[in-house]
């Protein structure tokens, strides 16, 4: 198995997904005489789990079972283990699609964070591709490179600790992308024009606040980029359900002969009611918002090195 | 006369520049320099550029697929270098094109791309403005969706490949049972891709009227070499595209693509309940619909069907802002909508028990408890 690279069987040293049932999974790493506890029981990695086909039903000791998913940059964003805020996949895919990037792309991203990100573009540039992040905590910085190595991806990172806005990527002209997600980004616009390739190369900026994205335009002008763009991008979900409204009971006309109160016989009616008409409900398939739903992460400016 | 002198003399000739606010003087500049500067920025297109060019100015033809959905799609989807995907869509080739470029290096597609098509052959008038070099369309295969029940029941022709095709007569009856390459060479002939084609149909128009003119033995004579080669020509053409189709077929039958990309106007369930049978186990499919109802049954069928696990019903919601000093604020029109997706990921499929699929679903539907905890992973 790797992040960048997909593979039939689990092994030894890999990263797998516990998949329990709706919304409920977590990362395991996967060992010779390891054993996993989960509230439908034990998981032995030797006996269930090595040498098994991803997608597996795994039956644990009480009986339950849970499925073994092979990973990916999105399910390991939605189990990573969080040291900072991170970026959800409904961002990463309108960046990922924005910076134009694609297999050998080189970027540079800052800061490092938890790694949502930094996974999702070491997937996209791979394999010829390569991700320089800047992390300006050092145990932030060590963690992440610990967990490019044990997810096979080392060799497409390069993880530097400095000030991103002092000390700039490490590299010069060669970026096609430059991704910001800090506090004072416009402090760190002209590193960023630096390190991307002379022309056409593509910058992103994320932030929360607006007078944060406010400053960073400006500076953007300053420095030349073009193509200056704002947007924010929000996700609904559905969850899909059968609901059964009762029909109210508007009393009988005076003769005897209609239904109560509502006009079976009209065909325009028919071909929208399910069954259950006798007791007074009708049925029907919706897709029903969340009672709450993610409102804001944040600002993504988007630019055009010229 | 330079554009800067036409804005000028422009405000000087306005009675009410002078009343307008500081910002609205600014507004009234910028749009006459619009108009009077004639700037072109030329620049090579990429996924970004094309959806958003077609979503502004084309929506009806690629299903009213909004830029920011697209690329959902292409993150849910997993799609990456090496992949063996399986696309089916009808968005004229754009959403193909935007597989292609997230799979493709400098020079070549890393992995494969199988598109599924309806009718006579697959449309990718929007894949050739990406300008993706040539050697991007080798790993590119394409199978018919009217071959598709034959292939999952077993009844798809299998039959070894004729040697080079020296009989008339032979080719002839082989081709009567294979309609779909006659069609697919009608359906290249109106595409702007193939040149061949269109020469081929060129030396038969022009046969036609030599037909009617001809005199001259020694010219008839030509013209019947020129008959037989172009006869050859046919049916070598078509004895390729049977030899492609055996070979994608035998790709879709080993059942282990990486993932599954729809995005069509047809209803996606019988989409999904036929293409989800050549995706291996463990990996994403991502479904895009225009409108939400036909997603909704999709979902149930997938339930009943079972060998999928966390199905997802989303649509995204794009704002674009004005980010000036003092007038920052979201630009005044907004898209409706951008179309639906519906994302999940293939499992092993358990056929024996017909209980399990329903214990499944009762299983998913019960609300999260919380995370558990693993003693061997140290975080």
């Amino acid at each position: 198995m790797s992040f960048v690279e997909y593979g039939d069987t689990i092994k030894d040293g890999d990263t797998a997904i516990v998949f329990l049932g709706h919304e409920s999974m977590f990362p395991v790493k996967v060992q010779h005489g390891t054993v996993t506890q989960t509230k439908y029981g034990v998981i032995r990695h030797s006996t269930d789990l090595i040498g098994k086909k991803y997608g597996s039903k795994v039956t644990c000791s009480k009986g339950g079972w849970v499925f073994i998913l092979h990973p990916t940059p999105e399910l390991w964003t939605m189990n990573l283990p969080h040291r900072t805020q991170i970026l959800y996949s409904t961002d990463i895919s309108i960046i990922t699609m924005m910076l134009e990037l694609k297999p050998g792309s080189i970027v540079c991203e800052s800061g490092t964070g938890s790694g949502s990100l930094s996974h999702a573009l070491i997937r996209t540039v791979a394999p010829t591709g390569h991700l320089y992040t800047v992390e300006f905590h050092q145990q932030r910085a060590e963690k992440a490179r610990e967990e490019f190595r044990e997810h096979g991806v080392e060799h497409l990172v390069t993880v530097t600790n400095q000030d991103v806005c002092k000390n700039g990527f490490g590299v010069s002209n060669i970026a096609d992308a430059v991704f910001l997600d800090i506090p004072s980004p416009w402090e760190a616009i002209g590193h960023a024009k630096s390190a991307l390739k002379a022309e056409g190369g593509r910058i992103c900026s994320f932030s929360p606040c607006i007078e944060q994205v406010q400053r960073t335009c400006l500076a953007m002008e300053e420095y030349g980029f073009t193509e200056i763009n704002t947007l924010e991008i929000l996700l609904r979900v559905y969850n899909v359900r059968t609901i059964s409204l009762q029909i109210p009971d508007l009393g009988k006309a005076a003769e005897d002969n209609s239904s109560a109160g509502f006009d079976s016989s009209n065909p325009s009616n028919q071909g929208s009611l399910c069954a259950n008409l006798q007791q007074g409900t009708a049925q029907f398939k919706s897709g029903v918002p969340l009672r709450e739903m993610v409102g804001h992460t944040g600002y993504l400016t988007f630019a055009t090195k010229s | 006369v330079s554009s800067k002198e036409i804005v000028q003399q422009l405000i000087e000739n306005s009675t009410t520049f002078r009343d307008k606010t500081e910002f609205a003087q600014d507004k009234y500049i910028k749009k006459k320099k619009k108009k009077y500067e004639a700037v072109i920025t030329i620049v090579k297109p990429s996924t970004r550029i094309l959806s958003t060019m077609y979503y502004a100015r084309e929506p009806g033809k690629i299903n009213h697929l909004r830029y920011d959905t697209l690329a959902q799609m292409l993150t849910l989807g997993n799609i990456r270098a090496g992949n063996k995907m399986i696309v089916m869509e009808t968005c004229a080739g754009l959403v193909l094109g935007a597989v292609m470029e997230r799979m493709g290096g400098k020079k070549a597609c890393y992995g494969s791309i199988i598109q599924m098509y309806p009718g006579g052959g697959p449309v990718r008038a929007a894949t050739s403005c990406f300008g993706f070099p040539k050697l991007f369309f080798d790993n590119l295969h394409e199978f018919p969706l009217s071959k598709v029940d034959s292939l999952l029941s077993g009844t798809f022709s299998t039959e070894s490949l004729p040697s080079e095709p020296e009989d008339n007569a032979l080719v002839e009856e082989e081709s009567n049972g294979l309609t779909d390459e006659k069609q697919t060479s009608l359906q290249e002939a109106e595409e702007e891709s193939t040149t061949e084609a269109t020469m081929e149909i060129n030396q038969t128009e022009e046969q036609e009227t030599m037909d009617v003119n001809a005199e001259d033995v020694e010219f008839k004579e030509n013209k019947e070499k020129e008959n037989k080669e172009n006869v050859r020509e046919k049916q070598r053409k078509q004895w390729e595209r049977r030899k492609k189709l055996i070979e994608t077929a035998a790709l879709l039958r080993e059942k282990n693509a990486d993932g599954l990309i729809v995005a069509s106007k047809f209803h996606p369930t019988p989409l999904l309940l036929s293409l989800l049978e050549f995706v291996a186990p463990s990996r994403p499919f991502v479904v895009y619909c225009q409108y939400k109802e036909p997603l909704l049954e999709c979902y149930t069928k997938l339930r009943e069907r079972g060998g999928v696990i966390n199905l997802k019903l989303s649509e995204t919601w794009l704002r674009n802002y004005q980010v000036l000093p003092d007038r920052s604020h979201p630009k005044l029109t907004m898209s409706g909508g951008g179309g639906y997706l519906l994302s999940g990921i293939t499992v092993i499929l358990d056929k024996g028990k017909s209980d399990s699929s329903n214990l499944e679903a009762l299983k998913m539907e019960e609300p999260s408890s919380k995370r558990c905890r693993i003693q061997d992973l140290h975080c």
